[in-house]
């Protein structure tokens, strides 16, 4: 199961990458660079499922050192979540400044944010 | 029983995430890679899900499915005609060389790696932290991770303010 998590994963990322440089709408590349945020959370949710700290495994119990590196995989996963919505917000934001100042999404011609 | 319904919904969920996926990179109208992108998110939500991830599933589709796919819909319908201009740049060869030798690499580590994995049925005191993840991830929020977290608040905090400012009419 592992594996296929992990296969997916590079997948979606690939997808992502393909989509982030092959298109020229300023957009596009943003949603291709949420597809690899995605691909990322699903290979740290599917290690922190299927692979415990040593410390779990040495003694087969959850010790207090083993528990708090338990759903590190998931927190991590969360915190990505969080950064990925602020790029969203911003770089949205400076789409619509970018179409207000050079009426364009074609992020070839974006080398200068001014008119 | 069980694990033949796991089977099934792995495979129709990885179907429909990465179906969903192709499409956007694919299609040219805006609109419509902005609704395939819902559809992914939502495939991954189900992933999460099926891995003992509840809490990050539900997340998921708050903030991917819910805010950011309208963020997207909107900001297209703002600066575009959405049935046009998501043209190609001219590396389109070259991008597609990149994707699939860095997918063939990804697939061979993964393949060729001896990974030490925990079982689909896990033994007992694992099995009793994996049927809470929710509480467990918010214990881990509030106390391993607290610094984090707080530095998660303020990073958000400077995404709106920044977000306000470089929309706002001069």
């Amino acid at each position: 199961m592992l594996e296929r998590l992990l296969i997916l994963s590079a997948v979606l990322f690939c997808i992502g990458l393909y989509g982030a440089l092959s298109r020229r709408h300023v957009i596009a590349v943003l949603i291709s660079v949420e597809i690899m945020f995605n691909a990322v959370n699903v290979a740290l949710v599917a290690f922190s499922r299927y692979i415990t700290p040593a410390a779990l495994r040495a003694t087969g119990e959850v010790t207090p050192v083993a528990e708090s590196t338990l759903l590190a995989g998931q927190t991590f996963a969360l915190f990505v979540i969080v950064v990925a919505a602020a790029e969203v917000a911003l770089g949205l934001a400076l789409v619509i400044a970018m179409v207000r100042t050079k009426d364009s999404v074609d992020v070839s011609g974006a080398s200068l944010l001014r008119r | 029983m069980e694990n033949a319904f796991k089977e099934f919904a792995f495979w129709t969920l990885a179907v429909v995430t990465v179906g969903g996926a192709l499409g956007v990179v694919r299609t040219h109208n805006m609109f419509r890679a902005a609704l395939l992108l819902v559809v992914s998110f939502v495939g991954v939500a189900g992933i999460f899900a099926l891995v003992n991830a509840e809490f990050l599933a539900v997340v998921q589709l708050l903030v991917y499915a819910g805010g950011v796919a309208v963020l997207v819909i909107f900001a297209a319908m703002i600066t575009t005609n959405v049935t046009e201009g998501n043209r190609s740049t001219g590396t389109q060869p070259l991008a597609v060389l990149v994707s699939v030798l860095l997918l063939a690499t990804l697939v061979f580590a993964v393949v060729q790696a001896e990974w030490t994995v925990l079982p689909d049925d896990l033994p007992g005191p694992l099995a009793d932290v994996f049927v809470d993840t929710p509480a467990m991830v918010g214990h881990m929020l509030l106390n391993e991770f607290v610094l984090p977290f707080e530095i998660a608040g303020v990073v958000l905090l400077a995404a709106v303010i920044g977000a306000l400012s470089l929309v706002r009419e001069r």
